[in-house]
């Protein structure tokens, strides 16, 4: 017999049955939603059903969240007063506007220790498989699912096939996990990953910290993939330890005990195996409107005339929404704006290393920072990062998805060019006709101080001792 | 949710790749009650020019009585917005077909009735081809697996479980009170297994921010 994956272990410790068409009945641990759920509440309202564990199900205000004042429209505000309403209605604890745990939904379940090693976490966002950084089960759903999980705390799922994507060496100066992420991405294209479960392994995936494990997880949907998992192990525990909801005493030492033997074992097996080298690796940023169209900063714009058939196609259209021309080095594209935000790359960590690039510079062009949650922003102010940001001439604001998916009001003009941190370069994504470039919060900073998507090593290089 | 064997009506090609939900549904029409119809946003900066005025020569505006839209690969990538099928389904398009959907996208499409049908890449192509001279009569076949498109004639798939789903139109959460005492049992087990997965207490008030400032 094979060794067994962190995906079996995690599977079968959630799974109530499984029909003989190999669809399994799965415990969901924790169940978060945010405004985007009010379908799912209106669903089980319709059939008069209760949420079956108001307990195990948690609210935050995220997508519609105000990163200025007051909600930007009465729509907006009805959407941020639904959610309020439908929690309390149901006994479920919500972080609001007005509470100090607020923020985006995958910085806080973390932060707050609601996301553990060994549990199975849904919200109705695809940016879900963020928690499977901690070694969870953690996937999206649409709202039918969301209202089945409320109604059931239970979710019918088949088992994805087993991806390994192990990345050797080490990351070098001013690259990242961002970095990392999109590598994979193109190299095996937006759907590359789908119907799969990645398990990220190897050197330096295990050196990356938690918020680098986090931004690595996030975007395994960008490459198809439902969930994304790394195993826990020290780093994990250690993140983990005394957080609000964590547990704590005797039931400490038994968690990190069951969670030490969740690492898939040596001789396990995978349905599909991916090697990089993290050494390789340069800063990355995106030219398309899709993740997968990423190459590394020191590279030209691909020429549509060398590509055949759907895919020149497709790379004629994406260049003609950028406004971009074949053969243009990507170091050459002006920008008109930054944003430091998103489920991605909104941490401390993220904002760190912004601020590393931007401290002592002005930036040339305007942007907006805005921290994963009201914790991530207190710790920054403590740490002086927000006096960065905005001696830098960026706009240092609240919490929430913000300019990453425009539904706050927070958008983008149409053609206008932004470095983003976020994780869709998708068209229309940050507003109608907006432009957008992926890329690590460095290298946003590093956008930010010359007007134009630049390589941040060599920023860094002007920072280094003598 | 109602059942389906077989679908006719009129098939158009939308010639792209990646056709992600933020196209399908731009995320400004999101927080509109789904009682008020989502049809007019699918595709919506697709369909409109900047004004939003129809563009005639758009293949929806141009048939608005398809209900099969043919597609390129990684059809419906993105976000879990259900929405997007929303969009769809209001609009009346009851099957799309493509070499790839997105996974979300695709359980989202099934749970509402609507038909993701994987074909080969060629069959897709030459589809597309075909339907660059104009919209065809079309008919689908969801037990037989199997699609006809003019005098074009090929085969999808689609998982066994979801092609019963759509056949029977069964809702999950009536399936799923059959197994109310499964279910109970499990958690009675995982209390065990997992005291601190079920019974979620704040072990620690230090830095669970409201707490901190009451402090």
């Amino acid at each position: 017999m094979t060794g067994r994956r962190l995906l079996d272990k995690l599977w079968e410790s959630n799974e109530i049955l499984r029909r003989d068409d190999g669809t399994s009945l799965l415990w969901v641990d924790r169940h978060l939603v945010h405004e985007g759920s009010h379908h799912a509440f209106a669903k089980i309202a319709e059939r008069g059903v209760p949420v079956a564990e108001p307990g195990l199900t948690f609210g935050v205000a995220d997508h519609y969240a105000p990163t200025r004042g007051a909600p930007a429209t009465d729509a907006i505000a009805r959407m941020i007063d639904t959610l309020a309403a439908n929690t309390a209605k149901h006994g479920i604890t919500c972080f609001g506007l007005d509470d100090p745990r607020q923020g985006i939904v995958h910085v806080i379940g973390p932060e707050q220790g609601l996301t553990l090693p060994g549990l199975l976490i849904n919200c109705g966002d695809s940016h879900t498989s963020t928690h499977g950084a901690f070694g969870a089960l953690a996937f999206g759903i649409g709202a039918t699912e969301v209202a089945h999980v409320l109604a059931t705390q239970t979710v019918w799922q088949k088992k994805p096939r087993a991806m390994r994507i192990e990345v050797t060496g080490r990351l070098g100066a001013g690259v990242g996990a961002k970095d990392l992420a999109l590598a994979w991405i193109a190299k095996l294209g937006a759907d590359g990953a789908r119907g799969h479960a990645i398990e990220y392994t190897g050197p330096a995936v295990k050196s990356l910290s938690m918020e680098g494990r986090m931004t690595l997880c996030n975007l395994s949907i960008e490459g198809g993939a439902r969930f994304g998992m790394i195993a826990p192990d020290e780093t994990t525990f250690a993140y983990v330890k005394g957080r609000p909801f964590a547990p704590g005493g005797a039931d400490w030492d038994r968690a990190v005990a069951l969670w030490s033997s969740l690492p898939s074992d040596a001789d396990a097996s995978y349905d599909v195996s991916v090697s990089l080298d993290a050494s390789e690796i340069a800063p990355i940023v995106t030219w398309g409107t899709t993740p997968e169209d990423a190459l590394p900063v020191t590279a030209t714009i691909p020429d549509p005339a060398r590509m055949s058939g759907a895919a020149a196609e497709r790379a004629r259209n994406a260049l003609d929404y950028m406004g971009l021309s074949p053969g243009r080095a990507l170091k050459d594209i002006p920008v008109d704006q930054v944003f430091i935000g998103s489920c991605t790359n909104a941490r401390i960590e993220d904002l760190r290393e912004a601020a590393g690039v931007l401290a002592g510079r002005k930036a040339k062009v305007p942007g907006i920072v805005s921290p994963g949650s009201q914790q991530v922003k207190s710790q920054a102010e403590a740490e002086g990062l927000d006096r960065i940001f905005i001696d830098a001439g960026l706009d240092w604001v609240g919490s929430g998805c913000s300019m990453c998916v425009a539904m706050n009001g927070d958008h983008v003009e149409p053609g206008k060019r932004c470095a983003s941190t976020t994780n869709r370069n998708f068209r229309g994504r940050q507003g109608r006709g907006a432009r957008t470039h992926l890329m690590s919060p460095a290298m946003v900073a590093a956008a930010a101080v010359t007007g134009h998507l630049t390589d941040v090593r060599e920023l860094l290089k002007e920072r280094a001792p003598a | 949710m109602r059942g389906w064997r077989r679908h006719t009506g009129v098939a158009i090609a939308l010639d792209r790749e990646n056709v992600d939900t933020d196209q399908l549904i731009p995320a400004r029409f999101m927080s509109t009650p789904r009682a008020e119809g989502y049809g007019d946003f699918l595709l919506y900066d697709f369909r409109n020019d900047v004004y939003g005025n129809p563009l005639s020569d758009f293949p929806l505006n141009a048939v608005p009585n398809a209900s099969v839209l043919i597609s390129r690969r990684n059809f419906g990538s993105g976000s879990s917005r259900e929405a997007a099928v929303y969009a769809l389904v209001d609009f009346g398009i009851r099957v799309v077909i493509a070499p790839s959907f997105g996974d979300i996208f695709a359980s989202n499409a099934v749970n509402n009735g609507l038909l993701p049908a994987r074909v080969s890449s060629a069959d897709a192509d030459a589809a597309i081809r075909k339907l660059q001279q104009g919209p065809l009569d079309t008919s689908v076949d969801l037990l037989e697996r199997h699609i006809r498109l003019g005098k074009m004639a090929f085969d999808f798939i689609i998982d066994d479980v979801w092609q019963q789903k759509l056949i029977n139109g069964w809702d999950d959460i009536d399936l799923t009170q059959n197994h109310k005492q499964a279910i109970t049992a499990f958690r009675a087990l995982h209390a065990q297994a997992m005291p601190w997965a079920v019974q979620v207490q704040q072990t620690n008030f230090r830095s669970a921010g409201r707490d901190t400032v009451s402090q």
